[in-house]
């Protein structure tokens, strides 16, 4: 892989540096706190990996997918499903591959579906998966619910959730610097432009949805043991969907890191409204999903972008005034 | 010139609903050949570089590039073949820079290119069509003239074996008008093929080896320029029968 790594600029590797020694620092948590603040921690954690893998896809080609809670599902019932007779890495792999396929058969009906649609579609999606595993239980096993014993502390899965964050961040840089992340920027701006220089842009919207959906069935089957007793609505939980949009609009969808600076304030204020306000959770997240939209329309990187702007564009006036002999004080 | 035709199409038509908007159109284009297509407004011009394209499908009729038929393919796989296109209203990419708009032509189309070598192609055409050293602007904020030439650029990147330009004269000033007539009598004397649905008859007179001429979705007459635009059928399809 030298040509990979002789490509890679010094402030990518600065980049990596400071991302690792963040990981390391994170991944040390457990040491000082099993209580509060790890449960706290394996929410943002498990947040930021289900809103990073959201992002490859819906960053680029702008198609809001409210179908995370249906990978999440697949993931934790592959789990739920073989704990008794299969080893817990199988069961991931399972939980990726089926997540990864449906996203696929799912792409191929719906991408050429646009805007609305689409949305609408997803969220059907994650309606019916949820359907048919509760009717497939009712029917045909003893209960609805599913014990999964397991040895895993919360600390565990902490450290699971923060080594696959690391997988999602790798993989969406490679992606980025691909022909596919290349041509999903060039679909996100113009379709028909990006069809006519030869781009296959199904294909290529069908390749990054299976991605992402493939990682976020990865969290759903870490998740699982941490359930202890997996039902439909506990796995298919509509809630998930919803805040992963949430989040990741809030952090901003046009940088592989930006959904990080949505997830953490909106974990902890998540926490804080379901600790003061247990009987209005929905109504105050939907006042912060509306505030999201119409304050920070691109983010808070967005949000960052405007004033760094602002800021260079006061420079120039003040070096224009400096250059002219002005007193800049004046 | 007696080339090989690189481009043949055989009884085109398009049905929109009641509309036909393209009527069992036949020509052929030869390998460096400027052909004009030309005809009064909602005449089916655009609707036949589409079908050329593949932007649409023809809802009869073959359209075959150097031999292989691609009528009813989809148009990243006629892009590959080598056909490349400009926009009647001008299409880039504004949140990416100048160079990532011409890479975009050079990665995934008939070349493929990628990395250094996309990016050397896209500063060469840069500079090609008068953009040099303006690889980092912002596409969003340019001229219109200069979104043009980008979009020229883009669909040069793929080396492509058609060019189809859409109006890409219209809407420049006449200084414009100059250097964009120019630029497409420089790619002429490359020996690119290129099909152009133009306005501008100057340009059609200075410019085309041959030109189609449609109206009302039929060919009404095909040939030498001068002689072609003196026939009574053309001039009467731009201005009306005398004795209407």
């Amino acid at each position: 892989m030298t040509p990979l790594l002789a490509t890679i600029t010094r402030r990518e590797a600065g980049i990596a540096v400071i991302g690792a020694v963040m990981l390391a620092a994170a991944a040390t948590l457990p040491l000082f706190d099993t209580g509060f603040y790890l449960s706290l921690a394996l929410n943002i954690a498990m947040y930021v990996v289900l809103c990073t893998a959201w992002t490859l896809f819906s960053g680029p080609t702008h198609y809001i997918s409210l179908a995370s809670a249906a990978f999440f599902g697949i993931g934790t019932y592959s789990v739920a499903l073989g704990i008794e007779t299969l080893p817990f890495p199988l069961l991931v792999t399972i939980g990726f591959v089926a997540s990864a396929v449906l996203a696929g058969l799912v792409g191929i009906a719906t991408l050429r579906l646009s805007g609305v649609y689409f949305v609408i579609f997803t969220l059907g999606l994650a309606e019916l998966v949820r359907q048919v595993v509760t009717w497939a239980q009712t029917n045909f096993t003893r209960g609805v619910g599913l014990y999964v014993f397991t040895d895993f502390t919360e600390a565990h899965i902490y450290w699971m959730l923060l080594g696959l964050a690391a997988v999602v961040y790798v993989t969406g840089w490679l992606v980025n610097r691909s022909r596919l992340g290349f041509a999903l920027r060039i679909i996100g701006n113009d379709e028909t432009v990006a069809r006519h220089v030869g781009i296959n842009t199904a294909m290529a919207k069908v390749a990054l949805f299976m991605i992402s959906g493939g990682f976020i069935g990865i969290v759903g089957a870490f998740l699982a043991p941490r359930f202890a007793y997996v039902e439909p609505p506990s796995a298919f939980n509509p809630m998930i969907s919803f805040q992963v949009v949430i989040m990741a609009l809030l952090g901003g969808t046009g940088r592989l890191w930006a959904p990080l600076l949505g997830v953490i304030p909106f974990t902890i204020l998540f926490d804080q409204i379901s600790a003061n306000f247990p009987n209005h959770t929905s109504l105050v997240i939907g006042i912060a999903f509306m505030s999201v939209v119409y304050l920070l329309p691109r983010g808070v990187v967005g949000l960052i972008e405007d004033m760094r702007r602002m800021k260079r564009k006061f420079r120039i006036v003040w070096t224009d005034d400096a250059a002219l002999g002005k007193d800049p004080a004046e | 010139m007696n080339a090989a035709p690189i481009l043949r199409i055989e009884g085109a038509r398009k049905v929109f609903g009641g509309l036909v908007a393209v009527n069992d159109v036949s020509f052929d284009v030869r390998e460096g050949e400027l052909v004009g297509l030309i005809g009064p407004n909602g005449s089916g011009k655009t609707t036949m570089l589409n079908l050329v394209s593949g932007a649409l499908k023809p809802t009869a009729g073959t359209i075959g590039l150097a031999g292989a038929r691609i009528s009813g393919r989809p148009a990243h796989e006629i892009a590959r073949q080598g056909v490349a296109r400009t926009f009647q209203l001008v299409r880039i990419l504004p949140s990416m820079t100048a160079l990532e708009n011409v890479m975009a032509g050079a990665v995934f189309g008939h070349m493929r290119t990628w990395g250094d070598d996309a990016r050397h192609v896209a500063a060469a055409l840069l500079e090609r069509v008068g953009l040099a050293g303006r690889g980092d602007a912002m596409t969003g904020s340019m001229t219109y003239i200069d979104q043009k030439r980008l979009e020229l650029a883009r669909a040069l990147a793929s080396n492509p074996r058609l060019l189809l330009l859409d109006e890409w004269l219209a809407g420049l000033n006449p200084s414009e008008l100059k250097l964009g007539i120019d630029l497409i009598n420089e790619m002429r004397n490359d020996g690119r093929t290129i099909i152009m649905v133009e306005h501008v008859m100057d340009a059609i007179r200075s410019l085309c080896d041959r030109c189609v001429v449609m109206s009302s979705g039929v060919k009404i007459a095909e040939g030498d320029v001068a002689d072609v635009l003196a026939r009574p059928e053309v001039v009467s399809a731009y201005l009306g029968d005398d004795d209407a």
